[in-house]
């Protein structure tokens, strides 16, 4: 009995990952033919106004295969400055960018934040990336004082009935 | 990055062998396109959060509530804040899972299975507030390192469990116990297994409380795993981190836990009080306790817009650390004059309460209202920041939301 259930239930497993091996066959052909007939195709360009300061971002790209959109870094919501890449490499293996871009802290205390993070949380020696990350860091996620309470910020104002 | 970028291409390389053509097409792929199957999941979809919540960290996962999707009495799982410190436990078995009390206090270690902690003892309800230590540091200045919490990262559910007072009787604990400290399955940042991401506790005072429970259910389901499935201490009324999650080893320490952030200035404030910016030593540095006397409206959403003449219902929660909140207050006009609120009595010891009122609004302009709660012992919230303290914790100024009348 236990047999043949397990048996039946690999005749399914089989069946649905031949139907699924079927589409995503037929899926990548279908994608692979409408490139190879349209090269030139404009379908995954984000935005069709080209403006010159993407093109100079462009051709950044094609070397450190990293993308810039209005300064910030997509894939990690870094602002876009010398450091960058030592930074992504650094920060970004054990936690989230987003646990740096929140913070703002001066030079003084992002040290101390690496240092914390190398006594306590396994973060490796920065050797000469060090003062480079620093710098960006210090430059771009710098504080700015915002007294004792701040004005009230409200996203969307709407009628209340 | 890189490894990801690695799996990516290893698989293009799979798929394309599977689709019988060479490799050479994985290059008119766009950048940055990732197969489906790669793509990060969606938080929301993956906790079942409401869509307005905000994401501060995807690792460890950080989300916050806002106060307008707080509205409920009873905290559904869609509106909860969460605050881990490390990665999700991995192959969580329910079957085997066990519970170990063990340490220095008591007379013999003993472990219980899920099974054994439900038929053994008796199980308890209670509404609690859990507030993390850090709601509200966005507000520093000079601003403190850590996830920005905002406002919402606050909730009062309902929990069901064991009294952890009831489990500890079974064990046996030694005349020596000062502490508590938990052990749970989550997995450090590094992935290092020789480090824990938390590890906290609480005095025995606290732990013997009716309320501390050992919960298995809340809002009568299952724990959702972003929230402890399938154990989680619950400690009402005291910073979020004491409730740990997932936990499957509570020691009974004869000295104040030592465990991960524990010590050093973690959830720790300045014993006595400083300049803001002051730098403090590790060892002016105290743990924090019962959480302050603080309040939400949640009702209506901040940006209202109103016309003269038009009475204003607006309603929220208060709550008070260990205390009740005794009296709850409104101000118009920038705290210049104060005007009670209803409030209810908590369901239960550290239960969130709930506050209304109306107001109209003399002439047309821009309003704030602002909300002050004051506990049993007569304190009260501050309409500025309270205490600066080097990480950000016990920020309870007076909510605020704007109001425009035309």
């Amino acid at each position: 009995m236990d047999k043949k259930e397990r048996f039946l239930q690999e005749v399914k497993v089989l069946s649905k990952s031949l139907s699924l091996f079927t589409i995503a066959f037929f899926g990548i052909g279908f994608f692979l033919m409408f490139l190879v007939l349209f090269p030139d195709t404009k379908l995954f360009d984000k935005s069709p106004n080209i403006t010159t300061e993407e093109v100079v971002t462009e051709s950044l790209e094609e070397n450190s295969e990293i993308e810039i959109k209005d300064g910030i870094h997509t894939e990690t919501g870094f602002i876009a400055a010398n450091g960058l890449e030592a930074v992504i490499n650094n920060c970004t293996n054990c936690h989230s960018a987003k646990l740096v871009t929140q913070n703002r802290m001066t030079r003084e205390g992002w040290l101390t934040t690496i240092r914390w993070m190398q006594k306590t949380q396994n973060l490796w020696d920065l050797g000469d990336q060090e003062s480079i990350i620093l710098d960006y860091l210090a430059k771009n996620y710098a504080p700015e004082n915002k007294g004792r309470r701040q004005n009230l910020t409200v996203e969307e104002w709407y009628e209340l009935k | 990055m890189q490894r990801r970028d690695f799996i990516s291409k290893t698989i293009l390389a799979s798929a394309t062998l599977a689709a019988g053509t060479t490799i050479v097409y994985g290059k008119y792929l766009p950048k940055g396109y990732k197969p489906l199957i790669l793509q990060d999941p969606d938080p929301f979809s993956m906790f079942k959060k409401d869509k307005e919540m905000l994401v501060l960290n995807d690792k460890p996962w950080n989300i916050e509530s806002k106060a307008h999707l707080l509205n409920d009495d009873i905290t559904p799982n869609k509106a909860m804040f969460i605050r881990n410190n490390g990665l999700l436990p991995e192959n969580i078995d329910v079957e085997n899972w066990t519970l170990t009390i063990d340490g220095e206090s008591v007379s013999k270690t003993k472990t219980y299975t899920l099974n054994d902690l439900k038929s053994k003892f008796k199980q308890y309800t209670y509404q609690l507030t859990l507030e993390c230590g850090g709601n509200g540091r966005k507000e520093f200045n000079p601003p403190a390192k850590g996830n920005q919490w905002g406002l919402g990262a606050v909730h009062c559910a309902e929990w069901t469990g064991v009294r952890l007072r009831d489990v500890l009787e079974d064990v046996e604990i030694k005349e020596d116990a000062v502490y508590i400290g938990y052990h749970a399955a989550d997995i450090h940042l590094s992935r290092s297994p020789d480090k824990e991401p938390i590890s906290r506790g609480c005095p025995m005072k606290k732990a013997l409380e009716d309320e501390t429970l050992i919960a298995f259910e809340m809002n009568g389901e299952a724990i959702p795993i972003a929230h402890g499935y399938p154990l989680r201490l619950v400690a009402g009324g005291w910073p979020a981190s004491v409730s740990g999650k997932w936990i499957n080893r509570i020691s009974i320490r004869n000295i104040v836990h030592d465990g991960t952030k524990m010590t050093g200035q973690a959830y720790r404030v300045p014993c006595k009080p400083v300049a803001p910016g002051e730098k403090v030593a590790d060892k002016d540095m105290c743990i924090i306790e019962s959480m302050p006397v603080k309040s939400l409206i949640t009702y209506p959403k901040t940006g209202a817009m109103l016309k003269l003449g038009q009475e204003l219902s607006f309603n929220g929660h208060a709550w008070a650390g260990d205390l009740e909140v005794a009296k709850m207050e409104y101000s118009i006009d920038f705290g210049s004059t104060w005007h009670e609120c209803e409030i209810t009595a908590p369901k239960n010891r550290l239960a969130w309460q709930h506050f209304s009122a109306k107001t109209s609004f003399p002439e047309v302009g821009y309003y704030e209202i602002w909300a002050r709660a004051t506990d049993s012992n007569g304190k009260s919230q501050p309409m500025v920041l309270p205490g600066w303290n080097p990480k950000g914790y016990l920020n309870n100024a007076c909510h605020r939301i704007a109001v425009k009348v035309s």
